[in-house]
C-alpha cells in the first residue's frame, strides 16, 4: 500500500537534552483525513516540524509519497503543504503578494501563481482582501491566509497544526467544510487539534501521542468502540430533589440539577425512559455529557501519565 | 526542481527583496543620499578646499570613490542583515524552509537583493557627487567589477550576521563597532601614504582598504595598493564567506530547531 506519509523510528532530542520524540512510527494512507492528537508538549508539533523540515530530526526516516526526506528532499517538499500553528507570514506584505511569493518559492511562474492564488483566496473568502496588508486581517482571516498559502502549489499532502485555534464556531464550521471538500478531491490531510469534536467530525484515522510516543494509531470507529460507558444528561420536567430510581444504571445530579446517567455500551436507553415513565417523570431534553473522543482521549492520556509516574526512568 | 523552477524561486526572492527596500524607501534609499550630500558639503567643499591636493587630485575628487564605496558597503550589508533577520524574527523564513528551494538559491537571492540596494545607492551617491565635482573614469571595467564584488561580499557578510543573530542588538553590533571603523580607517578620507610606517602596515590588514583603493583606481587611476591584489582579496573573501554562509544554511543555524 502506498502511503502519503511514512515515519519510522523518528526521534528528536533537543539541545537541552529533552527527548521530544522517542522513536515514533506512523503511516498515513493516501487520501486519508488523519488526526494527530495529544496534550500540550506531547510531540505533535515536533513531529510535524520534522516533516515540514523546520525541525532537524535526531534519527529516523520520513517519507512523503515515497520520497525519502534525507535523499529526495525537494520531491518530498513539492508534495507537501504546511499550515503552522503560529502566524508566520510577513506582517507588512499584502495578502496576494504573500500567496504568490510562496508559489514562486515552489518554482511556479507569476502568471500561473496568480491564477492559483485567485482560486484559493476566493474559496477561502479572502479575494476582496488581496491588496490589504496582512497585519490588518482578523485572526480568522490570517488562518485562512495561511491555508491559501499552503495550497497555492497544489500539494497532495496538507498538514495543519491546530488550524482552527482561536477561530469562532461559524468560521470553524466553514473551514471544516472547505477541508472536507479538499479531502474529497484527493488531498491527504493531517491535522492536530485541541478541539476533539473537530477530529471526531473530520477524521477517519487518529493517532494519539503523549510523552513523545504513539499511544494508539487506529481508525476513529475502532477508537470510539472502546468506549464502554457513555454519560447522558437528561433535563427533567418540573425539577426533582430526589434521584429517580434507575435499576442497572449509575446516576447522579450535575451542578445544574440535570440528571446524569451512565449507560453501558450495548445496553441502550430504552430502559432508562421506561423506568422514568413508570415513576411519572418526563424528560424535556437529552444530550451526551462529553464529546466521545474527548472522553477516550482524556482516559488514555491519564493512563499514560500514571504509567510514566510509575516508571522510574520516566521521572528522570 | 528544474532550472526554470530554480530561476523562478531565485527571481521571487530577489523581487521580494527589491519590493521591500523600495516600499520603505525613506528608510533605505533616502538616508545615504542625505548623508553623502553632507559629506560632500562639509569634507569636500568646506574643509576640502583648505586641504589642497591628495595624490594629485582635489580633495573632493579624492574622497568621492571612497564615499561611494562606503555607501555601497553599508547599504549592501544593511539590506541583507535587516531583511533576513526580520524574516527570522517574524518566522516568515519558514515560508522558504518548507519550500524546495536549495540553500544556494536562497543565498543567491538574498545576496543579489543586497547588491540591488547597494548598487542602487551607489548610483544615487554618484549622481549626487556630480553636483559637487567632475568625475573621470580611468578604467570602467575595474570600477564595475570592484563595486559588484564588494557589494556581493558585504551582502554575504550581512547574511552571516543575520543567521547568527538572536536579537536586534546583534544586527547592529557588527555594523557599528566593526564595519564603520574599518570603513572610515580604510582610506576613504586619506591616502595611507600619509600615515607613519607602523600605521600604514596596520592599515594593510584592513580588507576594506583594498576595496576602496581598487575602486579609486578604477575612477582616478591612483591607488595605495595594487588593484589586482585588491580584486584577489575581494574574491578570496567572497569564497570564504559564501562557504561559511552555505554551511550555516545547511546546519539550519538559527533558523531550524
Amino acid at each position: 500500500m502506498a502511503y502519503a506519509l511514512e515515519i519510522q523510528g523518528l526521534t528528536k532530542t533537543y539541545g537541552n537534552g529533552f527527548q521530544a520524540l522517542k522513536g515514533i512510527d506512523l503511516k498515513v494512507a493516501k487520501g486519508d483525513f488523519f488526526a494527530l492528537l495529544g496534550p500540550n508538549g506531547a510531540g505533535k508539533s515536533t513531529t510535524l516540524g520534522v516533516v515540514s523540515s523546520l525541525v532537524n530530526k535526531s534519527a529516523g526516516q520520513v517519507r512523503v509519497f515515497g520520497h525519502d526526506m534525507d535523499t529526495e528532499l525537494s520531491a518530498a517538499k513539492l508534495n507537501l503543504g504546511v499550515v503552522p500553528q503560529e502566524f508566520n507570514f510577513n506582517q507588512f506584505e499584502k495578502v496576494l503578494d504573500i500567496v504568490t511569493t510562496q508559489a514562486g518559492y515552489y518554482g511556479i511562474p507569476l502568471k500561473q501563481a496568480l491564477i492559483s492564488a485567485e482560486k484559493y483566496l476566493k474559496q477561502l473568502g479572502l479575494w476582496d482582501k488581496r491588496n490589504t496588508p496582512s497585519r490588518t486581517l482578523s485572526g480568522g482571516m490570517k488562518r485562512r491566509l495561511m491555508i491559501a498559502r499552503a495550497l497555492v502549489h497544489e500539494p497532495r499532502l496538507l498538514i495543519l497544526d491546530e488550524p482552527t485555534a482561536g477561530v469562532d464556531i461559524e468560521l470553524r464550521r466553514s473551514m471544516w467544510t472547505f477541508l472536507q471538500e479538499m479531502n474529497r478531491n484527493g488531498t491527504t490531510i493531517i491535522l492536530t487539534t485541541h478541539y476533539l469534536e473537530e477530529a471526531e467530525a473530520l477524521c477517519r484515522n487518529i493517532a494519539i501521542i503523549d510523552h513523545g510516543q504513539i499511544l494508539r494509531n487506529t481508525s476513529k470507529r475502532e477508537l470510539l468502540q472502546q468506549l464502554s460507558v457513555e454519560t447522558f444528561v437528561l433535563d427533567l420536567a418540573g425539577g426533582h430533589q430526589q434521584l429517580p430510581q434507575l435499576d442497572g444504571y449509575v446516576r447522579r445530579f450535575d451542578k445544574d440539577g440535570a440528571l446524569e446517567v451512565d449507560v453501558q455500551k450495548g445496553s441502550g436507553l430504552n430502559q432508562v425512559f421506561v423506568q422514568l415513565q413508570q415513576q411519572g417523570i418526563e424528560v424535556d431534553s437529552m444530550r451526551t455529557k462529553a464529546n466521545r473522543l474527548e472522553e477516550l482521549f482524556v482516559r488514555m492520556v491519564e493512563a499514560n501519565a500514571d504509567n510514566s509516574d510509575n516508571d522510574p526512568k520516566a521521572q528522570l | 526542481m528544474t532550472p526554470h523552477a530554480l530561476w523562478t524561486a531565485f527571481y521571487t526572492i530577489l523581487s521580494r527583496e527589491i519590493r521591500r527596500f523600495t516600499r520603505i524607501w525613506p528608510q533605505t534609499l533616502l538616508p545615504p543620499a542625505v548623508t553623502m550630500t553632507l559629506y560632500f558639503i562639509i569634507f569636500g567643499n568646506l574643509i576640502g578646499s583648505r586641504i589642497g591636493k591628495m595624490d594629485g587630485f582635489d580633495y573632493m575628487q579624492f574622497i568621492v570613490p571612497g564615499l561611494i564605496m562606503l555607501a555601497v558597503i553599508t547599504s549592501s550589508y544593511g539590506n541583507v542583515v535587516s531583511s533576513f533577520f526580520s524574516m527570522k524574527f517574524q518566522h516568515s523564513i519558514e515560508e522558504l524552509l518548507v519550500a524546495p528551494v536549495p540553500n544556494w538559491v536562497i543565498l543567491a537571492g538574498y545576496v543579489c537583493g543586497g547588491m540591488a540596494r547597494g548598487l542602487g545607492i551607489g548610483v544615487v551617491v554618484t549622481l549626487v557627487s556630480l553636483a559637487f565635482t567632475h568625475l573621470q573614469i580611468h578604467n570602467l571595467l575595474m570600477v564595475v567589477v570592484t563595486v559588484f564584488l564588494t557589494s556581493a561580499l558585504f551582502s554575504l557578510g550581512g547574511f552571516i550576521n543575520a543567521m547568527l543573530a538572536t536579537k536586534f542588538d546583534d544586527i547592529s553590533i557588527v555594523p557599528t563597532f566593526i564595519l564603520t571603523p574599518l570603513t572610515y580607517l580604510g582610506g576613504v578620507f586619506y591616502s595611507i601614504n600619509l600615515l607613519p610606517d607602523v600605521w600604514r602596515a596596520v592599515s594593510m590588514a584592513n580588507p576594506i582598504l583594498y576595496m576602496v583603493n581598487g575602486f579609486r583606481y578604477g575612477i582616478l587611476g591612483v591607488s595605495d595598493v595594487n588593484p589586482f591584489v585588491s580584486l584577489g582579496m575581494i574574491l578570496l573573501f567572497i569564497v570564504v564567506l559564501a562557504a561559511v554562509a552555505l554551511n550555516l544554511l545547511r546546519r539550519g543555524k538559527g533558523i531550524r530547531n
